[in-house]
């Protein structure tokens, strides 16, 4: 039993369709890489899985227990959040929320696991710090740690190194790799094929034909992969 | 001094002064409160917005003779706060300009309505205190002070109960839906609280200034302040404090109230931008 399945899954805006015929598979503990050019629908799909939109067509399926809001969300930043006052412990802890219910505060074993979370993370000691006075890469750890407050299972991040330097996109990289390894599965949205080579172990081309690759080395030998290998400027 | 001190203490011993400082209070406390979610969600202007409509709203009532001018005020800012929360969600409709039109729409129409069947000999007069509300305040009625009280309790159970998902819905909104909360829910709700909240503090200091008070206690909050829970209680008192002071020195020395107040705020927000950018100096 897969985690999340999608049979022939339409995605679109306003009737129109973005992608077509969308299937695949995510099974418990994999590293699947999203990638395709901007406004092949990435984000739509995202949207889609975590049920923020409806599919045009077809059918979404979340299995193994895996319900639509446990899975944690690492969203791309907004306008609103660059000078936002909060603490870096008040958004860790927002992750419980799907927990909480009609509750209106936490409790302490949730504090617990926050504040586990944030030394997973590296960032127990900013937790009384203000979230827009960070780095960019403090503040991805920071919403990382939201999202794992969320789930025990699944994140999907939407492009989680947008916009940081390349030292601190590989310690993030490596921090994914981390939390995949201890059984956590993890969708990534990225423009970065080398990342998705070097850390996936499924892939998804997005665009008006969509391909699934079981593998990295399928999508290596697929006329796509080549593609994207010679883009690549001969560094490969 | 001495003699400030006497008149205060006359005023103090009259039943209207204890009125117009309860429910002055009152609605500073919970339109501070309030304010820190609007600014931060980039929302100020639907205050401003929503207080011309129930300035409109106000003049249909005016002109149709209501007894009891807010139940004719209170559905159509509701309605109006409704409507605005949607388009300024929708990415196709351009919401600022949508909200842009809905005020100086109502303005107009309000005032040409009043001008056309005049209610009273002195139409100006009239239009400047429902604009800068400087006598309503001191006709409030046992009904307007209740009404006050009320939604007080509303608004601060809401806040208190909801205020991590307020607060999540705040930040993040997508996250906040993606983890299965009901964004759209809280976001109507509020906006709801909000319209009331306008309606109830035009009579505080009239349709013009309304938005002051929601707006200037949450930046001058945030001057300050660096995490959530600090900035609503910091601007929960910055409003409350503005508010006494504004309404004390207009008793005292007889400035009409709304602007009074706005202008203590306006002083408020300036010391803590001074006290932030010393402070935020020394720590850099």
């Amino acid at each position: 039993m897969s985690l999340i399945k999608c049979e022939n899954v339409s995605l679109g805006y306003e009737g129109k369709a973005v992608v077509e015929n969308l299937n695949f598979e995510v099974n418990e503990g994999d590293y699947l890489c999203i990638v395709g050019e901007n406004g092949s629908g990435k984000s739509t799909l995202m949207k889609t899985l975590l049920g923020l939109k409806n599919p045009m067509s077809g059918k979404i399926s979340t299995g193994d227990g895996l319900k639509h809001n446990e899975i944690g969300y690492l969203p791309q930043q907004t306008v609103v959040q660059k000078d936002f006052p909060a603490s870096v412990k008040e958004i860790v802890l927002s992750g419980f929320l799907n927990h909480s219910g009609l509750r209106p505060f936490y409790n302490k074993e949730e504090k617990q696991i926050a504040k586990d979370n944030m030394d997973k993370l590296g960032i127990s000691d900013l937790a009384k710090h203000c979230y827009r006075d960070l780095s960019g890469g403090q503040q991805q750890r920071v919403l990382l740690a939201r999202a794992l407050c969320a789930t025990r299972k699944m994140l999907l991040l939407d492009e989680p190194v947008a916009g940081l330097d390349p030292k601190v996109t590989i310690e993030m990289y490596e921090l994914i790799k981390g939390l995949n390894d201890e059984g956590i599965t993890v969708i990534m949205i990225s423009h970065d094929i080398h990342a998705a080579l070097k850390y996936a172990t499924k892939i998804l081309h997005v665009s008006d034909k969509s391909e699934f690759y079981e593998s990295k080395e399928a999508f290596c030998s697929s006329e796509k992969g080549k593609l994207f290998a010679t883009n690549d400027g001969g560094e490969k | 001094m001495t003699e400030v001190l006497d008149k205060l203490q006359v005023l103090l011993q009259m039943d209207f002064v204890i009125r117009i400082i309860i429910v002055g209070i009152l609605i500073a406390f919970c339109s501070s409160l309030l304010g820190v979610t609007l600014v931060l969600k980039r929302f100020s202007f639907i205050g401003d917005g929503l207080s011309h409509v129930a300035f409109g709203a106000m003049c249909i009532a005016m002109v149709l003779k209501f007894t009891n001018n807010n139940l004719l005020i209170l559905p159509i800012t509701v309605i109006a706060a409704v409507l605005m929360l949607k388009t300024g969600q929708n990415a196709k409709i351009n919401g600022d300009a949508a909200i842009a039109m809905i005020s100086v729409g109502s303005l107009a129409v309000g005032y040409l309505l009043l001008n056309m069947f005049p209610t009273s000999s002195n139409v100006s007069t009239d239009v400047c205190t429902t604009l800068f509300g400087s006598t309503s305040i001191l006709t409030l009625s046992d009904f307007d002070v209740k009404l006050c009280i009320v939604m007080s309790i509303v608004v601060v159970a809401f806040y208190v109960f909801f205020y991590n998902k307020i607060f999540a819905i705040t930040f993040d909104e997508n996250f906040a839906k993606a983890t299965g909360v009901r964004a759209g829910v809280y976001n109507v709700s509020m906006a709801v609280i909000i319209a009331i909240i306008i309606v109830l503090a035009m009579n505080l200091v009239g349709s013009l200034l309304v938005s002051a008070l929601i707006i200037f206690p949450a930046l001058s909050a945030m001057r300050i302040f660096k995490n959530f829970k600090a900035v609503v209680v910091c601007s929960a008192i910055f409003g409350v404090v503005c508010a006494v002071i504004g309404l004390f020195i207009a008793m005292i020395f007889d400035p009409p109230v709304g602007s009074t107040i706005v202008a203590v705020d306006l002083v408020g927000f300036l010391i803590f931008s001074a006290i932030g950018f010393i402070t935020g100096r020394s720590r850099a």
